[in-house]
């Protein structure tokens, strides 16, 4: 039997059918809302591929009639440009792998070994949630003084691997599992260590590559914390590198929307790559500073 | 396995399957297994808590701490600046998140009786701006709403209106801002809210057709009762992150014109990082977070009545 199509790309089987005409109608709205945010991004790659000096011009020309890669060598020769690139990959990658494998620890820890005092831990890693980022930036950044980390790799990188949520995430994801699996490898004779590595891991396979995917996206397009606690233009990540570039050459729009679209690439590619992570519909809210 | 967290932040029942071990059952393995994340949240959460908290009621010198008891919050309540900037913040959030939601809403309503494939090209258009970064989406607006090239004063100029500086006028500046982030947002919460609805049973639609029940009627008596734990969390988080504006106006505007722009988080900021008062900095942190904490569990209170768990 052949699949038919509805011509109104309607689903037939929700029992809400709008009319040929309402549909035609929420296609509009939905273009018109959707464009409104693409458009941006579209112009942000048009503009990267436009001479400089087109772009002071007026009015805009929407399609670069003589497209170049100028800006995106300019780009390049940027000083420090690959430091961004190299402190952001290591950033995100680092920061990430430490993520998902102590989170995932902790968190079957917290969902399959009890201990004396363990839910008195989870609750206070609940609470630090509620507690914006912003409202600790200033002792978090004077803990990091004292401890001669300005500046420096571990002054950038250990503070953002402390993750409640990915705790918290994690802790939901393996409660679901169930314990008799887990007694079973305890009968067995397997070790703690072993039975999280051979029985747990695999089972929570899908959780932690979600949690992976959501932590990079959100470590690499960080901005605070590492505006904050980099001093040298060495140091610096490509985030805090895109506004240095705009404090730069204010009026090289070209160049400046050329290197967003390069610090854009990472994401957007792990967006298409994953994207069925993202469009499941799991609480990511919280991650989103 | 779908991995699936509360939308309520709330924890579920207790350890999965029976709770026949008590204390003990790892032996030292539950200690070892979370001390990693707990030295961390020790040392970069909670000692930085506690010393803010020291913090707020001292003045800090680059060589000196000396105790000042309440002078730092006396002075964040007769601040003209924190005022303003509590005020711009309040507004910025407030019609941010209205606009933000609805738009959410109405689209992964509209989204609801159409087909799968079309749900997830719309989706992804929607969330595409949501994973590039802030810095991104500032620098391309600032762009967008620049007062002599700019594509925005292209586009009223078709409509005979005449160039405005969208980023220098005290009037125009703030709504920019939130104009740009109801324009860039909602990907994820429409994502939320699409998964929400799609778990409606069919039957209690078709029930209420039944009924005679028209489309407003359907919508405020069965859709919205059953999303609301999702849109409680929406609010509250939405609420929360929005308070904490900052990357916007730390590229954009830098709290210009005449502190048009300046948000409470951006008063942090400068405080903190560029004439390095600490201990005022911290005091004001105190008051953003009991701010934040105060509008979240007003939030509960008056969106969690009836809410079904």
């Amino acid at each position: 039997m052949a699949v038919r199509i509805d011509p109104f790309l309607r689903d037939p089987s929700h029992p809400v059918k709008p009319t040929p005409l309402g549909a035609v109608l929420i296609l509009v709205v939905l273009i018109v809302l959707s464009l409104a945010a693409l458009v941006p991004l579209y112009w942000m790659f048009a503009t990267s591929l436009t001479p400089s000096a087109m772009t002071v011009r007026f009015p805009p020309e929407l399609i670069p009639t003589d497209p170049t890669l100028d800006n995106y060598r300019a780009v390049l020769r940027q000083p420090n440009f690959w430091r961004w690139v190299t402190n952001s990959t290591i950033q995100a990658i680092s920061v990430t792998a430490v993520i998902v494998a102590t989170a995932s620890m902790a968190g079957y820890a917290l969902a399959k070994l009890p201990f004396r005092g363990s839910r008195l831990l989870f609750w206070l890693f609940i609470l630090s949630m509620m507690l914006p980022f912003e409202a600790i930036l200033v002792p978090l950044f004077l803990v990091v003084t004292r401890l001669g980390m300005v500046d420096t790799y571990a002054g950038l990188l250990l503070p953002l691997m402390a993750a409640p949520f990915a705790i918290f995430l994690m802790k939901q994801f393996i409660q679901t599992l169930p314990t008799e699996l887990i007694d079973a490898a305890r009968v067995d004779g397997a070790s703690e260590p072993r039975i999280f590595l051979d029985v747990v891991v695999p089972l929570v396979r899908p959780g932690l590559a979600f949690l992976g995917i959501i932590t990079f996206v959100a470590q690499w397009n960080l901005f605070v914390w590492p505006l904050v606690v980099t001093r040298s233009s060495e140091m610096r990540t490509l985030q805090v590198g895109l506004v240095l570039i705009r404090e730069q050459e204010p009026l090289f729009f070209g160049l400046q929307m050329a290197a967003a679209v390069m610090a854009a690439i990472p994401v957007v590619v792990v967006f298409f790559a994953f994207q069925r992570y993202f469009l499941r519909g799991v609480t990511v809210g919280a991650l989103k500073g | 396995m779908r991995p699936r967290a509360n939308a309520r932040g709330r924890v579920e029942g207790r350890s999965g399957g029976p709770r026949r071990r008590s204390l003990t059952s790892g032996g030292p393995w539950g200690p070892i297994f979370v001390a990693p994340q707990t030295l961390l949240f020790l040392a970069f959460f909670l000692i930085p808590v506690v010393i803010a908290v020291a913090l707020a009621f001292m003045e800090v010198r680059p060589t000196s701490m000396s105790w000042v008891g309440l002078a730092n919050f006396r002075r964040a309540l007769s601040d003209q600046l924190f005022h303003r900037a509590l005020i711009n913040t309040s507004v910025f959030t407030a019609v941010v998140v209205v606009f933000w939601l609805g738009k959410a809403l109405l689209v992964a309503y509209l989204l609801d009786p159409m087909n799968q494939a079309l749900q997830t090209f719309f989706k992804s258009a929607f969330y595409l701006p949501a994973v590039t970064s802030g810095v991104i989406i500032s620098l391309i607006w600032l762009w967008i709403f620049n007062p002599t090239f700019g594509l925005l004063n292209a586009f009223v100029g078709l409509f005979g209106v005449d160039p405005i500086a969208w980023l220098g006028n005290t009037n125009t500046a703030l709504p920019a801002l939130m104009f740009m982030q109801v324009v860039m947002g909602g990907g994820s919460s429409i994502v939320l809210l699409s998964a929400a609805l799609a778990r409606i049973p069919r039957d209690l639609y078709e029930v209420a057709i039944i009924d005679g029940a028209k489309r407003p009627t359907i919508f405020a008596k069965v859709i919205l009762p059953l999303i609301r734990p999702t849109l409680l969390y929406l609010v509250v988080t939405g609420t929360i992150n929005t308070f904490q504006v900052f990357e916007a106006v730390y590229v954009m505007t830098q709290g210009g014109p005449q502190f048009a722009t300046t948000t409470v988080v951006f008063r942090i900021y400068q405080e903190a990082f560029q004439r390095f008062n600490l201990g005022y900095a911290s005091a004001q942190a105190i008051v953003l977070f009991v701010i934040t904490f105060i509008m979240a569990a007003v939030q509960f209170r008056l969106l969690g009545q009836n809410v079904e768990y």
